[in-house]
């Protein structure tokens, strides 16, 4: 049987540090410590329990790992990924069986949603119970088969440092992902003998070959006739690290750039090229230009529903490029006319070196006539919303004003919902990695777990998270691990006391029949700055729209604590543009009822 | 749509036939048929998957399967280049007054009976779905009183080894 090193291709793994021991005797708590110390690790995030406790025991001696120990599972999860996010490195949280193990579910199904590497470590019940309904017992690798990139259950303790060696393999190279990783307690415990580094057992598994060249001359050639062209980005150019490159092809084409919600700051917002973000809620001159574009090359973006609203009528004329590693991503939903496998920095790069010799010879795209239209749909339909006439505060003023006052060197983490959508739209990302949040799974309650990964990841950067009043009671617990790890994640609660994403739906589909999503903040319970106050953290409140900014800054003085500022806003703003679920982005709504006239391309 | 049989070679590992059952399963695809059993080497074990699929979700399908970490290989096998066969066990109603002529049908179709009881015969049968149907109504008239199928298995034809690389992976058709 083949063996796959370590080295090859993708992120390689880290070489293990000069003095990691070769052979020696350990438990298997101890080899797994030790295999996660030759990784490199130097986080992890989580909550002992009965069945991995034998494992809490060595990491309590390691010197080089920071174990943080949080509140709630969901918690460790999605910090891993926040860590993820803002290193590049692979996420590690930690939870015992049953469930300790099942509280990781969610962070684990969002972490393959939007290819995250994370590896989950969990406890599992001795070998000779599983199988028996044994107390905090729960099959957790059969329950994340379908929500992880892979899972392993490892009872031979002599397995471990492979495994999880294996586990970050996998983890980090190729398309990433969650890879869950459950040890029995009796393999914990048993005496075993650590070896490093490991010889990877993944005969099955192939990393993304390199781009085929005619393929990629094939693309090249398209967007050198094409007309009407366009570059729709995805999250696997941030995960390729591509952004210089793509920054290139920009320069090369003069094509215009759509970047997705998991791809905002791929690509500078401030560039004259970027239409914005393209989909449901996305710019009116970036849903158009895909609508009307002759071509569309997908760099890393999976042509998910949010984005090509009904499929049959997603950017009827345009021919196809489809960019991705994952083979499988292509032609899923739409038919790929020019499908390349690969890995998005060496397929940008591929185009780059073709389009630099075409140049040489005097051939370029002539896009000014597209460019001509793109502008139309830019001055007559702006990004824009009301300010209400009361004083009372926009939550999209406020998120404005965040970015505007914070800059585009800060991280921005946020939840799930209206608060989401006008973070993605109204604050400007000029840089790779400043933009987190969940995509895919759309998961309430991602942002200050995950704001507080990636400050701990990146305790250089100001991390502020973005939250509703909604998403934020689903984890705000993590707070006091925030204030007593020392970590000064700064959240900024978008409270328009609703579920506001589905009051919008409600109001736009349902009637005005709000079924239970007044969350009651009128009557602020919880009030946020008094419960921020219980978790050891500063809290603030903003009421009207005049101290917006006086907020905003005084915010930013704190930094030694965890600060929440209550944005109070009102109840009725809404997200815009719109394309209804089900419907074509042809019926894209700027504002309530009101269509754009397009005009007619060629 | 059109039946395709896929030879899946995948890591004799626990939980790899829950990985490929369970992708089947949400993903939408039907499986007709799978068997599955341990191959010349004792670290792979050999499906057999049987489908019933338009050539887009053919596609799909094996790229989702390619992408499990515990799968090493999948090639179609074509009906003219294949050998597939499934097996049947079938308890049928023979008395002293039918027992010869349930025997004549074994006879013609060159099957066998590996069992006999005062009132019944079992007959055991390998064939192509098509052989095996064609036997089953020839028996039905006697009163079939029980049967069991296996799942269809193939081989390619000629002297290669699926471990050669030289049939064609079906994944490396789009790409």
């Amino acid at each position: 049987m083949t063996q796959t090193t370590i080295t090859t291709g993708g992120t390689p793994l880290p070489a293990p540090p000069p003095g990691t021991p070769v052979r020696v005797p350990a438990t298997g708590a101890q080899s797994l410590v030790r295999a996660l110390e030759a990784l490199g690790v130097d986080t992890v995030f989580g909550i002992p329990g009965g069945a991995v406790l034998p494992l809490y025991d060595p990491l309590f001696d390691s010197r080089q790992i920071r174990h943080i120990l949080v509140r709630h599972e969901q918690g460790a999860g999605h910090a891993a990924e926040g860590y993820a996010y803002a290193t590049g490195k692979v996420g590690v949280c930690i939870a015992t069986s049953g469930p300790g193990a099942t509280n990781l579910v969610t962070a684990i199904a969002d972490a393959h949603m939007d290819s995250v590497p994370i590896v989950a470590i969990t406890g599992q019940v001795p070998s000779g119970a599983i199988g028996s309904d044994a107390f905090q017992e729960a099959d957790i690798r059969g329950i994340t088969m379908p929500i992880t990139k892979h899972s392993y259950l490892v009872t031979d303790p002599s397995e471990i440092a492979r495994t999880v060696a294996e586990a970050f393999h996998l983890a980090a190279t190729g398309r990433p992902g969650p890879v869950l990783v459950d040890v029995a307690k009796d393999a914990l415990q048993a005496a075993t003998e650590f070896r490093w580094p490991q010889q990877l057992d993944l005969p099955g598994y192939r990393l993304a070959p390199t781009p085929h060249k005619k393929k990629v001359r094939e693309a090249a050639e398209l967007l050198l006739s094409s007309r009407r062209p366009v570059l729709y980005v995805g999250g696997g150019v941030l995960k390729a690290r591509a952004s210089a490159e793509l920054a290139q092809l920009v320069a090369l084409t003069g094509a215009p750039v759509v970047t997705t919600l998991m791809a905002r700051g791929a690509y500078p917002d401030s560039a004259p090229e970027h239409l914005g973000m393209p989909g449901m809620h996305g710019s009116m001159a970036a849903v158009a230009a895909l609508q009307k574009a002759d071509l569309v090359v997908s760099l890393g973006a999976r042509f998910d529903d949010r984005v090509t609203g009904r499929l049959d009528s997603f950017a009827p004329y345009a021919k196809i490029v489809h960019a991705d590693i994952d083979p499988a991503e292509i032609s899923k939903n739409r038919k790929a006319d020019v499908p390349i496998v690969g890995d998005c920095k060496e397929v940008i790069a591929g185009l780059v070196a073709v389009l630099e010799e075409e140049r040489a010879v005097g051939r370029t795209p002539d896009l000014e006539a597209w460019w001509a239209t793109i502008d139309g749909w830019r001055t007559t339909y702006p990004l824009g919303y009301d300010d209400p006439a009361d004083g009372s505060i926009a939550p999209q003023y406020a998120i404005r004003r965040l970015g505007e006052l914070v800059g585009p060197d800060a991280l921005y983490v946020a939840g799930v919902g209206q608060h989401q959508m006008w973070a993605a739209q109204f604050i400007s990302y000029e840089q790779p990695g400043s933009w987190i949040n969940s995509g895919g799974l759309g998961t309430m309650g991602f942002a200050v777990p995950a704001a507080m990964g990636a400050k701990v990841g990146r305790p250089d950067k100001t991390v502020w998270a973005i939250d509703g009043d909604g998403c934020f009671q689903m984890t705000n617990q993590e707070l006091a691990t925030c204030a007593l790890e020392g970590i000064p994640v700064k959240i900024a609660v978008i409270n328009n006391g609703n579920l506001g994403m589905v009051r919008q739906w409600q109001t736009l589909f349902y009637g005005e029949r709000y079924s239970n999503t007044n969350l009651q903040a009128a009557r602020r319970i919880p009030d946020f700055v008094k419960l921020a106050d219980a978790y050891g953290c500063v809290g603030l409140r903003c009421e009207d729209a005049s101290d917006v900014d006086a907020t905003i800054e005084k915010a930013m003085s704190i930094n030694d604590v965890p600060v929440v500022v209550d944005f109070v806003v009102h109840e009725d703003a809404m997200v815009w543009p719109m394309v209804t679920a089900g419907t074509s982005n042809d019926d894209i709504q700027v504002a309530r009822g009101i269509a754009p006239v397009w005009d007619e391309v060629d | 749509m059109a039946k395709h049989t896929l030879s899946v070679l995948v890591e004799n590992k626990p939980g790899v036939l829950a990985r490929i059952a369970g992708l089947f399963a949400r993903r939408g695809f039907n499986i007709e048929s799978l068997a599955v059993g341990p191959t010349e080497h004792p670290t792979i074990s050999r499906m057999t998957v049987v489908v019933d699929v338009e050539d887009l979700v053919l596609e799909q399908m094996t790229k989702q399967l390619n992408k499990l970490i515990n799968v090493l290989k999948i090639v179609e096998l074509r009906p003219d280049q294949s050998l597939q066969r499934e097996l049947l066990l079938v308890k049928v109603r023979a008395d002293a007054a039918t027992r010869r002529q349930v025997l004549d049908v074994v006879e013609v179709f060159r099957v066998r009976v590996v069992d006999v009881a005062p009132d019944a015969v079992t007959i055991e049968a390998t064939g192509g779905a098509g052989k095996l149907e064609a036997l089953l109504r020839a028996l039905e008239p006697y009163g079939v009183r029980e049967l069991v199928q296996s799942g269809l298995v193939g081989l390619a034809r000629g002297s290669r080894s699926l471990t050669d690389r030289s049939l064609t992976a079906v994944a490396d058709r789009s790409a």
